[in-house]
């Protein structure tokens, strides 16, 4: 498992590459801090290559879209495969994220 | 004439894996699980979602809020899995807790901005059973069952 951060323009894009769960989420949090400390607003999480999230992963989004919203940013989420969909859908955390199909909707949605 | 196979229905296979109470060892456990409900034909979304998921909040669980990440405390799985469901015990070596008492409803409008709390949720969300009970042997602590019907 592990993060890549690049930036596409100005959008910070994540790719999440195996789970998202508790004992990697710190890692993506602070990669995601710091980048928000340097002044970065705009963030793109893609999960086209994840497995599964579990409830400390979900945390972790929630948490970062709050601080990203706090500094006047914005983070959308993209590439949910139909279990991660169902998942959000469970929680209704798909009420709370503006989530994309696709890599390149989600970069033109900003 | 070749021989036919024989059929999977007659097959059971149990596990019992021990863990320290580190988190690193969470994602081999659910790997160790999910390997024999592949092979007795789970179908995809069990095998992407429920049966990860579930099992993950189990053991973390047990390692974060039963056993306090106490390097003295294990965590003790047991999966028996055939093609007509999966059984997996989580035991923990904390105090006993209520499970329905501590489940939050994460869909409520004053939850979804939580950061916490999703986990015995999901639990219940993705499995068809989850029990919790005493473990009365040596190490006693909390069992928490978790069923699920192969689909």
């Amino acid at each position: 498992m592990s993060f890549t951060i690049k930036k596409e323009g100005e959008i910070v894009v994540v790719d999440v590459e195996g789970q998202l769960i508790v004992g990697n989420r710190q890692e993506l949090k602070q990669k995601v801090l710091d980048e928000l400390e340097r002044g970065e607003k705009k963030f793109l999480i893609d999960f086209a290559q994840t497995g599964y999230i579990d409830s400390s992963g979900l945390g972790v989004l929630v948490s970062l879209s709050k601080k990203i919203r706090e500094q006047g940013g914005e983070l959308r989420l993209a590439n949910l495969n139909d279990d991660l969909k169902t998942l959000f859908e469970l929680t209704k955390l798909d009420t709370l994220f503006q989530i994309s199909d696709t890599r390149d909707r989600a970069l033109a949605s900003f | 004439m070749a021989a036919t196979p024989p059929s999977d229905a007659g097959l059971r296979v149990s596990l019992e894996v021990e863990i320290p109470s580190d988190v690193s060892y969470i994602e081999r456990v659910v790997d160790l699980i999910r390997h024999p409900c592949a092979e007795l034909a789970y179908n995809a979304h069990q095998l992407a979602l429920n049966v990860p998921v579930a099992l993950s909040e189990a053991i973390s669980n047990a390692i974060l809020r039963a056993n306090n990440e106490d390097p003295d405390k294990r965590v003790f799985v047991r999966a028996e899995v055939d093609t007509r469901q999966l059984v997996v015990d989580v035991q923990d070596e904390g105090e006993p807790f209520d499970l329905d008492g501590n489940i939050r409803d994460a869909t409520n409008p004053d939850n979804i901005e939580r950061e916490d709390g999703r986990g015995l949720f999901l639990m219940r969300a993705l499995m068809d059973r989850v029990e919790r009970f005493d473990a009365n042997g040596i190490p006693s602590g909390n069992i928490v069952r978790l069923i699920l019907s192969r689909a």
